[in-house]
């Protein structure tokens, strides 16, 4: 019983959360921000709107109910790409349609037809549907890639003042053969293509897995990191089943700027859902020039430590020494005292410790002397203190940003919750009470360390994150995404 | 008084630098100010303090050392503006506060400490210095570094506490954003060693926390 108590309090300590509302959804299209609100498609018409990026409801239906669409919003227009087996696959046909909003409620919403931009006959090795469609930031150029399974993934150029094709009679390229669900981006000079490998639409059976290579070209060839051309079946590894959700499929590049970039994607099954497919947004990370795909935060008790500075937040209070305060001695070492145990080993003197493990210090025992009311927030060396050890908790009906909801952050074990000041400083209060300026966002940034920001600041309109001020104390400020004092690691205590 | 105002009027030169060899003490970093006001040096680090010689003091910890800051050793000590050789009684002692310039970043109280042959352990270190500012200066931070322990006041309001045993780094503690106003403000500082080696230093930073530059720093009020 003991060990299977232990076992729970495990998993508590750190639980995903899956996105929040209705997140039924198969092929999503890449996320797209129109009017303050996301929008995703999917295969079968369907569609998922949000206005936080967290809690998602059913949205308005496409005009055209086809296979995987994808989005693309350039100058004034939503462009959406819907691909359609028009007979016995692999005979399909890609469409435009086009927006000027994706909100029915605009008076602007009105779908218009843009025509046939790719197919495949169904005999030549392609099957033109999943398209997937990149704005190539180096010179503006629009590119379409499609395939699934039969053939190659092909590449069309697009003309970005109407989403037709540039030359409808240019011989398509290809990049990659036996996947699906390709999309593009571009990093750091180079070309990225990711595709989805691996079998679709059977559940929690499903062997879904994104894959990716890079090319020095928007038209290849697309290499994986061990030199493997996609063209061959190549293909570097983004994101498989994990945890409790099989089957990855379907990327699409969600950048929210200042280099906070997160993807879109679909499990084939969430088994916490019964097996239903479900859409799904994570961090996108980066590593030795390849995309990793990073983890939205769970719940549990930490050490937030500033990468800036190597010290961690705690309570602005007197600490006390976990096991109890020791005399320093020389380095040489002291004599044991008449009686002291050995250490494990043997060893004796002013290093040997108790020679029993020391447990965990317990808040209740050492917060019996903290202040009542507000205490401020300082930074400090990490030495296991209870003042130290924070619990991130996602507070239910709060809303989220995209990928998580709001936290509140608490000295663990305690109500005690770190707040946003009025004067864009920070400040522990004595107990959570809701308000905006108790909530924050976490956002895993290219490096795996984190961006920390409360929903609002007291009488402030602009957005603020945690940031280190010197090595020992901490305070709000702009984030500059070159700079170390803003970004946070979240670590297990 | 007389004495100890001599003592520091002959700093850098050889009565000073024999007792600082006899005692194995680096090279001399104070000087005796030699100009009415002194700017904060390319770093922005305040350069110019009046220094009181050391009141006895034990412990580091949060607690014990806001319990020696806050202890009465003389009178208006919070709000007072002392003078280069002006004397307090602490205790059974009359303790000197002197004006130093320090050469370096950060103020050496080893060396001022030693130098006057007081002690330089388990002692409190009471530091002022005035900084004329020629318009209001809003949304900056003081930061200093110390060791050991400090806190810090900024025209009388406590700004900033770091405790422990700790070694001097540029902006270790610094305070939330501050406003300086127009003309003089009072920096008072008071710093507690346990043992060994014992300096700070003080900067201001601006709204971007680069070193806040377009003041000058004094021992006697405008």
């Amino acid at each position: 019983m003991k060990y299977a108590l232990l076992a729970a309090i495990l998993c508590l300590a750190s639980i995903a959360l899956a996105l929040e509302g209705t997140i039924g959804i198969h092929d999503p299209s890449t996320v797209v921000l129109c009017n303050g609100k996301f929008y995703t498609y999917g295969t079968g018409g369907s569609s998922l709107v949000s206005d936080d990026g967290w809690t998602w409801r059913r949205g308005p239906a496409l005009p055209r109910r086809g296979l995987a669409p994808d989005v693309i919003h350039l100058g004034d227009r939503y462009y959406v790409y819907v691909a359609a087996n028009i007979g016995a696959q692999p005979r399909a046909a890609i469409n435009l349609i086009w927006n000027k909003t994706l909100d029915p409620d605009s008076p602007d919403y009105k779908w218009e037809e843009g025509g046939v931009v790719a197919s495949s006959d169904g005999v030549e090795d392609s099957n033109a549907i999943d398209p997937g469609v990149f704005l190539d930031p180096t010179d503006g150029r629009l590119w379409l890639t499609y395939g699934s399974y039969f053939g190659y993934i092909r590449l069309v150029e697009l003309d970005p003042k109407t989403g037709k094709r540039v030359n409808p009679n240019d011989q398509p390229r290809n990049l990659a053969i036996n996947c699906e669900a390709s999309d593009m981006m571009y990093h750091d000079g180079w070309y990225y293509l990711l595709a989805t490998h691996g079998s679709c639409c059977r559940g929690a059976d499903s062997g879904y897995n994104i894959r990716m290579g890079r090319a020095r070209k928007v038209t290849g060839p697309y290499m994986d990191a061990e030199g493997s051309d996609m063209i061959q079946g190549g293909g570097k590894l983004l994101i498989g089943s994990g945890g409790r959700v099989i089957g990855a499929g379907h990327f699409g590049l969600l950048d929210l700027g200042e280099g906070v970039q997160k993807f879109s994607m679909h499990w084939e099954a969430d088994l916490d859902k019964g097996g239903t497919s479900v859409l799904d947004i994570r961090p996108l990370l980066w590593k030795d020039g390849w995309p990793v795909a990073g983890e939205n935060l769970k719940e549990g008790t930490y050490e937030i430590e500033s990468v800036r500075t190597g010290t961690a937040l705690e309570l602005a209070v007197e600490g006390v020494p976990v096991g109890g305060r020791r005399a320093r001695g020389g380095r040489g070492g002291g004599a044991t005292a008449p009686g002291a145990p050995a250490a494990p080993g043997g060893g004796r003197g002013m290093f040997a410790g108790t020679g029993e493990p020391i447990p965990a210090q317990e808040v209740a025992q050492v917060s019996l002397n903290w202040p009542a009311g507000n205490i401020d927030l300082r930074m400090a060396n990490y030495l296991c203190q209870a003042q130290q050890k924070w619990a991130v908790t996602a507070v239910p009906n709060a809303g989220g940003y995209p990928g998580s909801p709001y936290f509140k952050i608490t000295i663990a074990g305690t109500d005690r919750a770190l707040a946003a000041s009025a004067d864009a400083e920070l400040v522990v209060l004595p107990t959570f009470t809701g308000g905006p300026e108790q909530l924050w966002r976490f956002d895993q940034l290219a490096d795996g360390s984190w961006r920390i920001m409360p929903k609002s600041v007291p009488n402030l309109k602009d957005a603020l994150v945690l940031s280190a001020v010197g090595s020992s104390f901490a305070t709000l400020a702009r984030f500059d995404p070159a700079s170390e004092k803003q970004r946070w690691l979240v670590k297990k205590p | 008084m007389k004495t100890n105002r001599s003592a520091f009027a002959v700093w850098g030169g050889a009565v000073l630098l024999a007792i600082a060899a006899a005692a194995q003490v680096p090279p001399v970093t104070l000087t005796r100010p030699a100009s009415p006001a002194k700017a904060p040096d390319a770093d922005g680090f305040i350069q110019r303090w009046l220094l009181l010689e050391p009141i006895g003091t034990t412990g580091l910890t949060d607690s014990a050392v806001q319990a020696a800051v806050k202890k009465e050793y003389f009178p208006n000590q919070f709000t007072v503006i002392p003078h280069d050789g002006e004397k307090v009684h602490v205790g059974e002692a009359d303790l000197t506060w002197h004006a130093v310039d320090t050469r370096n970043y950060n103020v050496n109280l080893y060396h001022f400490a030693h130098a006057l042959g007081k002690p330089t352990s388990d002692v409190l270190f009471w530091a002022v210095t005035i900084v004329n500012c020629p318009r209001e200066m809003r949304g900056v931070r003081l930061a200093v570094g110390s060791n050991a322990a400090s806190v810090w006041w900024l025209n009388g309001t406590e700004v900033i506490g770091i405790y422990g045993d700790r070694q001097t780094v540029i902006d270790d503690g610094v305070s939330k954003r501050l406003t300086l106003k127009q003309g003089p403000n009072i920096v008072r500082g008071a710093i507690i060693n346990g043992g060994g080696a014992t300096d700070f230093c003080a900067r201001f930073l601006d709204q971007d926390d680069k070193p806040l530059k377009g003041y000058t720093a004094s021992v006697e009020a405008k």
